[in-house]
């Protein structure tokens, strides 16, 4: 740095080459860096801030004030977060198990042929265009215990139906999944219908000839193939499982009393309407928590994959 | 491999394959009309009037179909204490989804060109990083992002939404155009550099006038979770500022007065019609891009 040499005219022009090498190097980098920066300071760095807000003493506004794990184990006291958890499991289980098993089912129909495939594959599907609010919006109507499914089957002449799950705190979550369901399920369709069009044809061919039964090369040979497609589904069910939010508020708004809580729903109200910033700070935690165990191996194990 | 199950070995006779194919086409038409249950059931329903709904069938045809409940959700109901119909929010939504698409689909456009054809040592952790921020449980993000929209004096504008929702977008626009372009050979791009082409040169002139239905993805993609998103809305925004979910959701959720179901279906149909629309135009690519952020990586 210090040491002054008279400067070659060919190394200054090499030098000036380099610095305009520098900025061709450089341009990529720049034209990715304020992305990249967006994504660390408010994905990583607001992550970072939930983090240390949980293990504050904050109530309705934030408080830098340490408050060690007093959030959790105030949230792991909370009969509420209980509940949450549990209707979360009561919810994910039936949710990702009835769009998996409804989704494969009706592939596996579709992929016989059908005539109208053009014209069926999209009714399957619409739901998934819809926002969850409108969707909530309209399993609330159509599961009304007064005038909706229940009033319909009275008229039907079946007077002693009863539907009255939505009003019904033990039974309020299950609508939640058949409204779950309707609209995920097409796209789980969607996605094992594709990857029945990706199986090899001489494969099954060749068990036919063998004499395999069509059951028997379902279960042994077609089901197994589809093994990625299982594990894309549940990941992307499982995640928009513990994400639900949005349909919870519009079909049953958490209630009757606190019966459809999920963590989602009890990290809002504990935030912005019970002043309780740290304890909700610490359910957003549990559900970041929740959420990178299923994602990150998930990822890990793609990204290597492609980068082999 | 369509259709290994049926008929194909000589086992399985023609009575049987029929009746097979009849219970196959019943089961699907039985489940079809299952699925398209609650969208009639809007429509009738926001065709009908108040005493027909309360006096009728909620399946049975609106015997005098209507447009007044229509009328009224876009322009006179009460959503909190103004009477404005959702018309206001409705152009709220727009306001909101065009520039974020807009944005976060450029931005995501140039992010896939350079982590794939202009690769740098740590490419691969800055796209993972990118990539896992379009899984986090927005809830961790929601008290630091309620502060610095106060703070900035952007909070219930739609100018914070847009930013929040490019922001929270830019992952999954990342991720489809890294994809897209990671199948663009390189040779083409080598051979443009030779010839002296620049980084936005090549940008401009090679890769995005092969990127039309990549575009076609995203921009639906984006549209469709930025139109639909709740809990941004609800959370960054109140009163008349809101977007059409919100707006929808305190329309239906209210309690005060005369329950009027004609008009929250009606309301809920406005939000869903756009979502919709493109869909039915476009459901091809609306698909693909459900599968491309689906099956990542």
């Amino acid at each position: 740095m210090t040491t002054i040499e008279p400067m070659p005219v060919v190394t200054a022009r090499r030098q000036r080459r380099s610095f305009a090498d520098g900025i061709r190097d450089g341009l990529p980098k720049l034209v990715l860096a304020p992305s990249f920066a967006i994504i660390l300071v408010f994905v990583y760095g607001f992550i970072l801030w939930t983090v240390y807000l949980s293990f504050t003493t904050s109530k309705m506004m934030p408080i830098y004030k340490w408050g060690g794990f007093d959030a959790y184990y105030r949230l792991w006291s909370q009969p509420n977060w209980y509940v949450a958890m549990e209707n979360l499991a009561i919810f994910g289980v039936l949710y990702i198990g009835i769009c998996i098993a409804l989704g494969l089912g009706i592939a596996i129909l579709m992929d016989q042929r059908i005539r109208a495939e053009g014209i069926l594959r999209p009714i399957f599907l619409y739901p998934m265009a819809l926002s969850f609010v409108v969707t909530g919006t309209a399993w609330k109507w159509f599961l009304n215990p007064g005038l909706g499914l229940e009033n319909t089957m009275h008229n039907l002449g079946w007077t002693s139906f009863k539907f009255d799950w939505l009003v019904n705190p033990k039974m309020a979550i299950y609508t939640i999944v058949i409204a779950g369901v309707w609209q995920a399920s097409g796209f789980v369709m969607a996605m094992f219908l594709a990857g029945l069009r990706g199986i090899d044809g001489e494969i099954i061919k060749a068990a036919q000839i063998d004499g395999a039964s069509t059951v028997a090369i379902y279960r042994r040979i077609i089901i197994p193939l589809l093994r990625p497609i299982f594990l894309s589904a549940f990941i992307v069910l499982a995640h928009m499982a513990i994400k639900s939010y949005d349909l919870v508020i519009a079909l049953t708004g958490g209630g009757p009393g606190n019966a459809t809580e999920l963590p989602s729903t009890f990290m809002y109200s504990y935030t912005f309407n019970r002043n309780q910033m740290n304890v909700g700070s610490a359910s957003a935690v549990m559900m970041l928590m929740g959420i990178s165990a299923i994602i990150i191996p998930y990822l890990y194990s793609e990204l290597r994959e492609k980068n082999r | 491999m369509s259709g290994a199950a049926e008929t194909a070995n000589g086992t399985v006779s023609a009575g049987s394959a029929r009746t097979a194919r009849y219970f196959i086409y019943a089961t699907l038409i039985v489940l079809a009309l299952v699925y398209l249950l609650p969208l009639y059931v809007m429509l009738t329903t926001s065709l009908k009037s108040l005493d027909e709904i309360r006096g009728g069938d909620m399946l049975a045809l609106p015997k005098d179909p209507s447009i007044a409940a229509w009328v009224k959700a876009w322009g006179e109901a009460c959503i909190g204490v103004s009477c404005v119909g959702i018309k206001g929010y409705f152009w709220n939504s727009i306001k909101m989804v065009v520039p974020a698409v807009f944005i976060s689909t450029l931005l995501g456009a140039l992010n896939g060109y350079v982590l794939t054809k202009w690769r740098f040592p740590g490419h691969r952790i800055v796209f993972g990083m990118m990539l896992f921020a379009c899984f986090i449980p927005f809830q961790a993000v929601l008290i630091p992002m309620a502060r610095l929209l106060g703070a900035a004096g952007m909070s219930n504008s739609t100018a914070g939404l847009v930013f929040v929702h490019v922001v929270y977008g830019l992952g999954f626009t990342t991720l489809f155009f890294r994809n897209y372009y990671e199948a663009f050979p390189d040779e083409l791009v080598k051979a443009a550099m030779i010839d002296g082409a620049g980084f936005f040169r090549i940008f401009w002139r090679i890769l995005l006038p092969t990127s039309g239905p990549i575009i076609v993805v995203t921009v639906i993609y984006q549209f469709t979770n930025i139109w639909n998103d709740f809990l941004f809305g609800v959370s960054f925004s109140s009163g008349e500022a809101s977007p059409m979910t919100v707006a929808l959701n305190n329309l239906v959720s209210s309690s005060t007065g005369v329950k009027e179901y004609n008009v929250d279906m009606a309301a809920a149909v406005f939000a869903a019609l756009p979502t919709l629309f493109v869909y039915v135009v476009a459901g091809r690519y609306f698909v693909r891009g459900l599968m491309a952020g689906a099956v990542k990586g």
